[in-house]
């Protein structure tokens, strides 16, 4: 967070970054794993025959719905639940049974959960002093947290008398005083505005990178998962529907769930015409006279029913037709415009009552767009755009 | 004050506490009155404070009340903050209702009934009745009040404090002294204070379970009482008064001067 950490990772973080990619390597052994895990709250079942491996250094991300399980698959880490059934193991050693206070991981709470009877100070050495570290060293280990997270004014101040945004500075380096295996973050900019919510990530990331730690994040906000996180695992009741890179996610997602949860997203119901190696044919529902033609190998068989994952600022608006014949087009009709300042939104309604979105950058300072209500116009997208989504 | 009180307004908030303090207003004066008729007004004399102060009776009632009171107060905090912990915490078990009925029971309860239930209990079990079956009468009855004004806080405490101590490496059991027991502290010595007085005052319960040699201070002017108001007596209950008068100013301004104390707090972070 200071800015000698920011320049220091700004120059490495990159190429760290891209080379970055243990859970491609087989022989990376996993810091956590996740066996079979089963949790159950009486009838509902919270987790489902879940297994996941997180690797060391890494930022991870567990994105889903509220109820959706991401949570109690956190809070099993921490040690506040058991599992039902399965394994689950940080470093080799079996977790479960093991009370959480014996568990070389922290956590930094969605509410901060600061004590509201102690100092700043006295909050960030709490764990240092439970491990009998020496008066010394806990000296030192907290001036360095402080100036880790510029708080270093406000050590003898009482959380109540902190602004938000430092009172999240004080939960996060109490959290890492202890230099735990891994930082467990329970939602941990949801109550902060959007301004400090996008800077605080950055600096999540480089402190993250400069301690060298295991992040593990629960979010509910994409763009957060997106922004911080070297994997992303989507869920939904309690499973994990795709775990993979921010971008592949984004571009190849699995399933309609996760195309539609994960940004902005026009989902076409089509049939399958032809399939060959690296290119679909498709005829899309809404425009049944026109075919699509989506670049990507598919496991469908022609005839069934698919659809195609059309992410708006992939897909462009004209009043022309589109000069090169590869690009799939279909005419339409404006229906409503969004005008964001950085992009405009057109809604078009196509032919069969089917209305899709699509994004266009304002790239110069007309107050008049030349594309408006009622206009008849051309939406159009290249093959290598749109995804076939066949669940 | 909101402008527009009208004359309705004035006139029943008069006769409210007309209501309510005329008569100790009147007992306040008459112990400072040098007739021994207590309705004959003399002339002002504390006359009445030193004679008081002479009657070992109605001292050694007085230390008999506040031992009973101090040891009832103390114990049920204790037992009342732990079944507030265990009601709002441990969501449920089998016989939870039966057991939040049966803390709140004596709440309801007749002191007449708690006091004759008590008293049979003893004489079966036979223990010399006195100073000890007093305050463990007033353990009984105290408890559940301790018991609802821990619980009511509880039940905002935010659990994730808790949580968060486990996580940094802290016991459950140190965890409850380190960071349940100082933030829940207001209540418990709220609670503390309520068994406190509610043992201060209690006749009828006391008068079930005391025996020999232990009289409180509400039992001893009560029988004096029987044999005619004495200047004295109104003395005794002007003290009583003047205490608990203390004592609760004392409480409001502390709460008030924290209240004002954390408004600051929050104004200076929200400005720096």
């Amino acid at each position: 967070m200071s800015t000698g950490v920011a320049e220091k990772t700004q120059k490495t973080i990159g190429g760290i970054r891209r080379k970055f990619a243990p859970w491609n390597d087989p022989q990376a052994v996993p810091l956590i794993s996740y066996k079979n895990v089963t949790k159950r709250f009486g009838e509902f079942v919270a987790v489902d025959n879940l297994s996941l491996d997180i690797y060391e250094r890494e930022f991870f991300a567990l994105l889903g719905p509220s109820g959706c399980g991401k949570t109690t698959l956190m809070r099993m880490l921490a040690g506040f639940e058991d599992p039902t059934e399965g394994q689950i193991t940080l470093a080799g050693q079996d977790l479960v049974g093991t009370p959480p206070y014996k568990r070389q991981t922290n956590m930094m709470f969605q509410s901060y959960a600061l004590f509201p009877h102690m100092t700043v100070w006295d909050n960030i050495a709490f764990g240092l002093k439970q491990d009998r570290m020496e008066k010394g060293a806990i000296d030192a280990r907290v001036e360095e947290m402080l100036k880790l997270v510029k708080l270093e004014k406000f050590a003898k101040r009482k959380p109540h008398q902190l602004s938000g945004g430092q009172r999240q500075r004080v939960a996060l380096a109490r959290s890492l005083a202890k230099r735990p295996k891994v930082l467990l973050l329970d939602e941990p900019l949801g109550a902060l505005d959007k301004k400090l919510r996008e800077e605080t990530q950055f600096e999540l990331m480089d402190i993250q990178m400069e301690l060298g730690m295991t992040f593990l994040i629960v979010t509910h906000d994409q763009e957060e998962a997106m922004t911080v996180a070297d994997r992303i695992a989507v869920m939904n009741q309690g499973r994990l529907v795709q775990v993979d890179q921010p971008a592949v996610i984004y571009e190849h997602p699995n399933s309609r769930y996760v195309a539609d949860f994960v940004g902005d997203v026009n989902i076409l119901d089509a049939t399958v015409e032809t399939v060959e190696p690296g290119m679909v044919t498709l005829r899309p529902v809404a425009a049944p006279e026109r075919r699509f033609r989506i670049a990507q190998d598919c496991a469908a068989k022609p005839g069934d029913s698919v659809a195609i994952a059309l992410r708006p600022e992939k897909m462009r608006v004209e009043l022309d037709p589109p000069a090169d014949t590869n690009v799939n087009c279909v005419q339409g009709e404006i229906w409503d415009i969004g005008y964001l300042g950085d992009l405009s939104i057109y809604h078009v309604e196509l032919p069969g009552g089917v209305r899709v979105k699509a994004a266009k950058p304002n790239l110069t300072r007309m107050v008049e767009r030349p594309i408006t209500w009622d206009d008849k116009v051309y939406v159009y997208f290249s093959p290598d755009a749109g995804v076939v989504l066949t669940s | 004050m909101r402008k527009g009180l009208s004359w309705f307004n004035v006139t029943s908030i008069a006769l409210g506490f007309a209501f309510l303090y005329i008569p100790i207003v009147l007992l306040v004066i008459y112990s400072f009155n040098a007739s021994r008729m207590v309705t004959v007004w003399a002339g002002f004399s504390t006359h009445w404070y030193w004679q008081l102060f002479q009657n070992q009776q109605l001292l050694d009632a007085a230390w008999v009340t506040l031992r009973v009171a101090f040891l009832t107060a103390t114990v049920a905090t204790v037992l009342g903050t732990l079944a507030a912990i265990t009601l709002t915490r441990y969501g449920r078990f089998t016989g939870r209702t039966l057991f939040s009925g049966m803390v709140y029971a004596p709440l309801v309860m007749p002191e007449v009934i708690t006091g004759l239930s008590l008293l049979l209990l003893f004489v079966a079990v036979d223990i010399d009745r006195g100073f000890w079956t007093i305050t463990l009468a007033h353990i009984t009855f105290t408890l559940c009040f301790v018991s609802v004004v821990v619980q009511s806080r509880l039940v905002t405490f935010d659990r994730s404090l808790e949580e968060a101590a486990l996580d940094l490496g802290c016991p459950p059991f140190k965890t409850f002294f380190v960071v349940t027991l100082p933030i829940i502290l207001p209540a418990v010595i709220s609670g503390w204070m309520l068994a406190f007085t509610l043992s201060l005052d209690d006749l009828v319960i006391a008068s079930f379970t005391t025996g020999p040699g232990a009289t409180t201070l509400p039992m001893r002017i009560y029988s004096q009482v029987r044999l005619g108001v004495t200047p004295e007596i109104n003395a005794a209950c002007t003290i009583l008064i003047a205490i608990v008068t203390v004592v609760v100013i004392v409480v409001s301004i502390m709460t008030k001067r924290q209240e004002i104390e954390r408004q600051k707090a929050e104004r200076l972070a929200a400005a720096g």
